[in-house]
């Protein structure tokens, strides 16, 4: 059965011609070549294959890609606006909140969405907010410090 | 016991192909342009730790005959290092360079690493143990410094200045008369090609001229891994490529009856293959241009297998374990036992368990083949490329130098990702459909394959006399494998046997492997509670008590360190604090962790507060990514020390995914306290590993603290700890 199912990805306007039942995540990272989400677990658990929909978090894993009809969707490669790295991705890499790096695309957009809800959160609300978010190199806690100070910054405190 | 003992890693397992590396200098070179190049062969310098890798591995020729490393300076005056070393987030795409550049004299930004290619990099034994930075970095300083020396030797002739009269800084050579007379690396190398073979000699700066190595690095790789650009095997597309799903048995040793294939095949674009792998396996495989539409088909073949007979479970395995363990041999002894026990007024006697445990990194097992030509391509998640290539070289029955194997960034390891089974899958099936295809295990498959820490008993008795000095010790340690089993505790009349070859039992229902210090967290869980108990029945604080029984130098001050940095004061426990202490000794590391944790006593929850953690790991290179690594030890070690355990019935695996297998998550992490020690004069030694293995007997000691309930073995879940406190 094929659909034709029209969105926006990444800003641009993208139209598939495919079965509808397809996972998100799949058709993200081989009909599109989107590579950033990855897979980790297929079940919802691990939080590695998130992208935003309409700005909020969603495990692409999930869903499928008919639900993305006519929404806004972003993956890691599209967070970069105008070559300039989202604060998000920026106190990553500051705070060297990374390993193996795998589990990352997910953190970050996770961690975007999270700000997006909650622009001041506490250190309490970061650890429930990521807490289905898993890293088994155990980046953590410079994690939670990495969204802290992009929360900041994107309140127009202190950059980083 | 001299400290070489503790460096005992046991890689008995790690299968050895260099016999089929013929590969000479020539192919290698032959590629690369013009510059100097530099290869170093391990000679004395090395011997020690070569002597030591051939012993761990168990085979006659641990190391290669050819060449161990090489780098090469372009004629932009760009380093290159290469390395059969892979990066998987432990961070010596960030390291090395930065010995690099201080052997060097040349900026950090000139030095670039290519690592697990085997087409390009010099033939390694695996990135295990802890050994990059140790063993592998010094045989690249030692390059650096030959092409140091080679390149004041141009130097000389070019400015016409003695040698003696040019310093190097920067990348360039100048004239220390007359600084402006200089001339860049990239100068000096241009139109000219000059090989140097080296035998390995150490590097001749001393430790404290160095400038980029001691300073905290930023992980090279971050930008790439904040964007999603950092391509894993799984995100490498070929022209034309398929995508396999394997049928997989419901237990290892399942046979199949009978199997369905037709409803797979109706689906568009769907391809079944029904063949043998070159064990003579079975290997049913189904293809298609998307992953999700295989996986669709795989899940519409209806197959029936004959299943054994379950005989043992998670419950009965240390039952049968030790009902048919091999004999003890002794790895360490000394005094006399029975002269010992004489001495003791108060004994201790204790048996101590661990469960199976999954590596579990987050990406699963993925590799992707191309054949083409005659030659394989393969692109695989792997620890040990070359083991790889060896291994797909037997499968396809290829010459090893038609079998590249190229390794992306790596998504965790953790000791998994020494085992290859899907990159061999993907070069067959690769070979039978004749396109590029991709193997990548579901978390099912993952769980399924994995190759876990051994399930692990230990039994100690052990004894103090009335001045609280341990005068007797006897300890036997089944399945874990040695590493971390000798103590470092002064006793005098004390025998450590090992039962069972290390790690990798046949007497296991399912394949066990190295996991992140392997055996030693086992050990140190058992080694470290123990000791704590002889501090209770002693009636001493166990830091206290550790220091009485110690003499060893540079525990005791990692031992003082984290008692400082966590504030101790001293206590008998159970203190009710929630306190807890332990030591170890991993990949030549000395690690002190202290933790707090609360026990709720109605669930047996334990929630770790705080951890203090000191590390002696000698010479520091990039102390920010040695941090990471404790911080990342102590995080993923809560995971073995409270939760993690494979559930299983004979040999089928239950746990499938993370809604039984609990890892680690934001909500566990505890502060942390990371400390290392300055030890400048010492050689660099391990840091992804040596934090982890205190974390079991940490917690163990912090919940005896809090509750007087002794946990002896792991993990240590909400129902075993509830039901030892209820017991009492
Ligand atoms: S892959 Fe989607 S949540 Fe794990
Ligand atoms: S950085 Fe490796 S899983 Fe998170």
């Amino acid at each position: 059965m094929t659909d034709t199912i029209s969105f926006k990805l990444n800003g641009k306007p993208t139209r598939l011609n495919l079965d509808g039942n397809r996972l998100l995540l799949w058709v993200l990272r081989t009909d599109l070549g989107l590579t950033g989400p990855k897979y980790g677990c297929g079940q919802g658990h691990c939080g590695c294959c998130t992208v935003l929909v309409n700005n909020v978090a969603l495990r692409s894993c999930l869903v499928a890609v008919s639900s993305v009809k006519d929404k806004d969707v972003v993956t890691i490669e599209g967070l970069e606006q105008d070559g300039k790295l989202h604060p998000v991705q920026k106190a990553f890499m500051a705070h060297d909140a990374l390993q193996c790096g795998f589990c990352i695309p997910g953190q970050v957009m996770h961690a975007v969405s999270l700000l997006n809800k909650n622009p001041q959160p506490t250190r309490e609300q970061i650890v429930q907010g990521m807490n289905n978010n898993f890293c088994r190199c155990g980046a953590h806690t410079r994690i939670i410090d990495a969204i802290q100070s992009a929360a900041t910054e994107m309140q127009g405190g202190p950059a980083q | 016991m001299n400290t070489n003992d503790y460096l005992a890693l046991n890689f008995k397992d790690i299968k050895d192909y260099s016999d089929l590396y013929p590969q000479s200098r020539r192919d290698f070179f032959k590629r690369l342009g013009g510059g100097i190049i530099v290869c170093v062969v391990m000679s004395e310098f090395l011997a020690a730790q070569a002597q030591e890798e051939r012993r761990f591995r168990g085979f006659g020729r641990g190391l290669p005959s050819d060449f161990n490393a090489f780098l090469r300076i372009d004629e932009n005056g760009h380093v290159t290092g290469y390395t059969g070393k892979i990066e998987m987030g432990q961070g010596p795409i960030t390291s090395l360079p930065q010995m690099l550049a201080d052997e060097l004299d040349t900026p950090l930004g000139t030095v670039d690493m290519v690592m697990g290619d085997t087409d390009l990099c010099p033939w390694d034994m695996g990135t295990f143990g802890s050994m990059t930075t140790r063993m592998f970095g010094p045989a690249l300083q030692a390059a650096a410094a030959e092409a140091k020396a080679v390149l004041l030797e141009l130097a000389a002739e070019s400015l016409k200045v003695p040698q003696a009269q040019l310093a190097a800084k920067d990348g360039a050579i100048f004239d220390k008369e007359k600084p402006e007379r200089r001339v860049t690396y990239g100068q000096l190398t241009q139109g000219k090609k000059i090989e140097r073979h080296i035998e390995g000699k150490p590097p001749l700066k001393d430790p404290s001229q160095f400038t980029a190595v001691g300073q905290p690095e930023l992980h090279r790789d971050g930008r790439a891994k904040v964007t999603g650009a950092a391509h894993y095997a799984g995100d490498i597309r070929l022209p034309g490529m398929l995508y396999a799903k394997i049928l997989r048995p419901p237990a290892h040793d399942a046979k199949l009856k009978s199997m369905d294939t037709a409803p797979a095949k109706k689906i568009p674009g769907v391809q079944v293959v029904q063949d043998k792998d070159y064990q003579g396996k079975d290997l049913i495989a189904v293809f298609h241009e998307f992953p999700d539409v295989a996986e669709n088909a795989l899940e519409q073949i209806k197959a029936d297998y004959d299943v054994p007979e379950a005989r043992v479970d998670d419950k009965n395995i240390f039952d049968h374990l030790l009902s048919v363990a091999p004999p003890a041999h002794v790895l360490a002894s000394d005094g006399d036992l029975e002269a010992g026990r004489k001495l003791a007024v108060k004994t201790v006697e204790a048996t101590y368990l661990d469960g199976y445990v999954a590596h579990s990194p987050m990406e699963t097992h993925t590799a992707l083949a191309r054949i083409e030509d005659g030659k394989a391509t393969v692109w695989a998640s792997t620890q040990n490329p070359f083991g790889a290539q060896g291994e797909i070289a037997r499968a396809l029955g290829f010459p090893a130098e038609k079998v590249r194997v190229i390794t992306p960034f790596v998504g965790g390891g953790f000791g998994g990702k020494t085992y290859n089974q899907q990159a061999v899958e993907a070069a067959q099936l690769a070979k039978i459909v004749g396109k590029p295809v991709q193997v990548m295990w579901s978390r099912e498959e993952e769980f399924f394959y994995d190759t876990f820490q051994p399930a692990a008993i230990v039994k100690i008795s052990s004894g103090v006399d009335a001045s609280g000095k341990t005068v007797f010790w006897d300890y036997d340690v089944y399945y874990a494998g040695e590493r971390g089993a000798q103590q470092f505790y002064t006793v005098p009349n004390h025998r450590t046997s090992g039962h069972g070859r290390g790690w990798q039992g046949s007497e296991h229902p399912f394949h066990t492997g190295a996991w992140r210090a392997p055996g030693n967290n086992t050990n140190t869980f058992a080694r470290e509670s123990h000791i704590d108990q002889m501090a209770a029945v002693a009636g001493v604080d166990p830091v206290e008590f550790r220091l009485n029984n110690l003499s060893d130098a540079r525990m005791v001050r990692v031992l003082k360190t984290a008692a400082e940095t966590f504030g101790w004061t001293p206590a008998k426990a159970p203190s009710q604090r929630g306190y807890g202490v332990a030591c170890g000794i991993d990949a030549g590391t000395y690690v002190a962790a202290i933790a707090e944790v609360a026990v709720d006593a109605k669930t047996g929850a334990v929630q770790v507060k705080r951890v203090a953690c000191a590390q002696d790991m000698g010479l520091v290179i990039n102390p920010e990514g040695a941090k990471i690594q404790m911080e990342g030890c102590i995080t993923m070690g809560m995971g073995y020390a409270l939760t993690e355990e494979i559930h299983f019935k004979g040999r089928k695996v239950l746990d499938t995914n993370y809604d039984t297998y609990e890892i680690p998550r934001y909500s566990w992490v505890p502060k942390m306290d990371t400390v290392i020690l300055d030890a400048k004069d010492k050689p660099p030694q391990g840091g992804g590993e040596p934090a982890i293995v205190v974390m079991g007997a940490v917690i163990a000691n912090a919940i005896h603290d809090a509750t007087g309930v002794r946990l002896c073995q792991l993990p240590m879940t909400p129902d075993r700890v509830k039901a030892a406190i209820q017991k009492t």
